[in-house]
């Protein structure tokens, strides 16, 4: 991944509360295999509706996120990341993320800006009175900041050096090889695993 | 000798998986059992593909098919459908990983199948791509979903780079009264503290009412905790976790089981442990529940009327009630009891289980479904199908005018071709109520299996008691 250090980008404010990953992304456009592509998926129900705000061109390059409470909270479907990112956004401001949501898009360098609600409604009502209200999101400091003025998020401290660094996680978990082999020999020997072929006629009865 | 300090079950539970922890750091933990399926997975494998990366321990993975595939015959028509399943197998295939595929017969849905097979036992950290992992926790296993980047990291290395969760004790107190069960217990617990009440933490379900559940109850409880926003919900293991698992294909045996055993009884919450918060909830004055929105916390007792926004003190929640009313085409005052319904879906990971089988076709015995209204009944796997068929129970459905149908997530996310088409309006066993989780514009009522079976009788949301 391309490192992110910091994002400075045009807001705009979609103001509902509890916004859950299936309207981001319907079911239906969970069935692909790809991962990228889904700029057409992201809040597809919503977009129907002509007066949706991001149907509104004067909208159409924001990069910012603003939303209510709650944000991405149910099914784990990293796809609402992708769509998300697809649509071009980089980061989304809201009060409060699903814990899944919010791993999912750490991993993908979608930064999640939890702020207080009195905070989000004073971005939201900028971004409404002007399209072109710009913000910024600073992944070293940690701060979202509008003009003169700035607020102090949070970020998961080794997601966030990841990101900076343009980092593989996996890659640095597996240089942790020794330690996981050292874990793997402590196991009680009575833990289940499932080799191919356990579940077919001949393995049953019983037997492990 | 010291003593160490007293933790609760979800810290035991934790500090038992940690590889690796240092300041600053997430905990690195490891994973005994990892599902997966079709919907969340080809972009995990995909990045294996990339990387040259190979699966760290096939052996402690399981495939199922289950969200996108047809409950009505064993071939998948959809071509974009029918490609995520054939990768599925491919990936399968390629890393020797076991799959019990369309028409196997250990198939169905994952949180269905791993508890049954006896593949999740107290103790054990289970992940899956899947926020429904939740249910697992009913065994005293500390389990929770993951996105896809996460399915990649754990297929790579067997671990997951984790915070730590914060704890959070439910005490249920009293005795559920007849006619009610674990799902109006839960959906009781997330109107009470709201859909982000459990953001961040472990759920540990604690009191006589707990106790007192079957196992399969437990996993219909553990099963919602995501639905209030909770990473993880836990049962600690009794005597009824254990007659659950013995016997089961993969539960340990001889020495191995009494080892087991052993252990499992320390799983348990040290008296004097500190949950970060704890919730009572007295359960005595209970009656089914069913919700009125878009948000499984927007729920009332059926003997209730559709609530007015104006009722809310909350401005948000205000302004979310008349969307979700306004989504659900209710109006302010209606009884809940008045509300037509078109199709009934029984099923899902949440009440899928022979258990509620058992009980809605207790309901529907002798009767008829209202000739307004679909049943759908679709078994949570093969075995509990066949199961119902062995007690007679697939008879009783027909008799009543139901489908019964194969296994599968089936109606319970608008994914497969099991969907509500337009206005539909559904009483439902499964999960999630949002806008359009079942179809583009459908109106989806969360509702207990035995609601479900008396709604379908008569043609508008009931409960047994009102059939006569
Ligand atoms: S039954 Fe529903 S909630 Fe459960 S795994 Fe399937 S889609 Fe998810």
């Amino acid at each position: 991944m391309e490192p992110l250090i910091t994002h400075t980008g045009q807001a705009v404010a979609l103001r509902r509360d509890d916004i859950d990953t299936d309207q981001i992304v319907p079911a239906e456009y969970c069935k692909r295999v790809v991962k990228s592509g889904y700029a057409d998926a992201l809040f597809a129900r919503w977009r129907q509706e002509p007066d949706f705000v991001l149907n509104r061109p004067a909208h159409a390059g924001a990069t910012v996120l603003l939303a209510g409470r709650n944000f991405g909270i149910g099914s784990s479907r990293e796809h609402a990341v992708w769509a998300l990112k697809d649509g071009g956004f980089v980061a989304v401001v809201a009060s409060g993320f699903g814990d899944i949501f919010r791993r999912n898009a750490m991993n993908n360098g979608l930064i999640p800006v939890d702020q207080p609600v009195e905070v989000v409604q004073e971005l939201m009502a900028e971004a409404e009175r002007d399209p072109s209200f710009t913000l910024t999101v600073d992944l070293q400091q940690l701060r979202l900041v509008v003009g003169g003025r700035s607020w102090p998020f949070e970020a998961e401290q080794r997601a966030r050096e990841l990101l900076l660094q343009g980092l593989d996680t996996i890659e640095l978990t597996m240089r942790r090889g020794e330690l996981i082999e050292a874990y793997e020999r402590r196991r009680p020997s009575w833990l289940p695993t499932v080799p191919v072929g356990s579940g077919s006629e001949h393995a049953t009865g019983g037997a492990r | 000798m010291t003593t160490e300090a007293p933790a609760t079950l979800a810290e035991k539970l934790w500090e038992t998986h940690v590889v690796h922890r240092a300041d600053g750091e997430p905990d690195l933990l490891y994973i005994d059992l990892h599902l997966t399926h079709e919907a969340t997975s080809p972009q995990a494998f995909d990045g294996l593909r990339l990387t040259g990366r190979a699966v760290r321990r096939p052996e402690l993975t399981l495939a199922l098919e289950d969200h996108n595939v047809p409950t009505d015959s064993t071939v998948i028509e959809d071509p974009v459908s029918r490609l995520q399943i054939d990768t599925l197998r491919r990936n399968c295939e390629t890393h020797g990983i076991e799959l019990y595929q369309l028409g196997h017969r250990r198939q169905g849905i994952v949180h269905v199948v791993g508890p049954q097979l006896g593949l999740v036992q107290p103790g054990m950290a289970v992940v899956c791509g899947d926020s429904h992992t939740s249910t697992h926790g009913a065994f005293g296993a500390l389990a929770f979903g993951i996105g896809t980047s996460d399915v990649e990291h754990v297929l790579a290395t067997q671990c997951l780079a984790i915070s730590r969760p914060r704890t959070m004790a439910v005490e249920f107190t009293g005795e559920l009264p007849p006619g009610t069960g674990a799902k109006d217990l839960i959906l009781a617990l997330i109107a009470e503290i709201g859909a982000n009440g459990g953001q961040g933490y472990v759920i540990e379900y604690r009191g006589a009412a707990v106790r007192a559940l079957s196992m399969e109850a437990r996993m219909t409880l553990c099963n919602m905790s995501i639905e209030a926003g909770a990473r993880a919900g836990l049962v600690a293991p009794d005597e009824t976790t254990f007659a659950y698992l013995k016997g089961r294909p993969h539960a340990p045996q001889g020495a191995d089981w009494d080892a087991a055993v052993a252990h499992w009884r320390t799983l348990r919450t040290d008296d004097g442990a500190a949950f970060d918060r704890t919730v009572e909830l007295d359960v005595s004055g209970l009656s089914p529940l069913v919700t009125w929105g878009t948000n499984p916390s927007q729920a009332v007792p059926l003997s209730g009327r559709v609530p007015a926004p104006a009722s809310f003190t909350d401005p948000a929640e205000r302004v979310a009630a008349e969307r979700a009313l306004q989504y659900m085409d209710l109006t302010p005052g209606t009884p809940l009891r008045e509300v037509p319904i078109d199709v009934v879906f029984l099923g899902s990971c949440t009440n899928g289980r022979i258990e509620d089988l058992r009980v809605a076709a207790e309901v529907l015995r002798g009767r008829r479904v209202a000739g307004t209204t679909r049943l759908l009944v679709v078994p949570g796997s093969v075995q509990v199908r066949e199961q119902a068929e062995q007690e007679g129970l697939d008879r009783v459905f027909l008799d009543a005018g139901a489908e019964w149908r194969l296994p599968g997530c089936s109606m319970c996310l608008g994914m497969n071709t099991d969907r509500l088409t337009g206005p539909q309006r559904s009483a439902s066993t499964s999960n999630r109520n949002y806008e359009g989780r079942q179809g583009a514009t459908a109106r989806t009522h969360l509702v207990s299996p035995v609601v479900a079976a008396a709604t379908a009788v008569a043609g508008r949301l009931s409960a047994p008691a009102d059939l006569g």
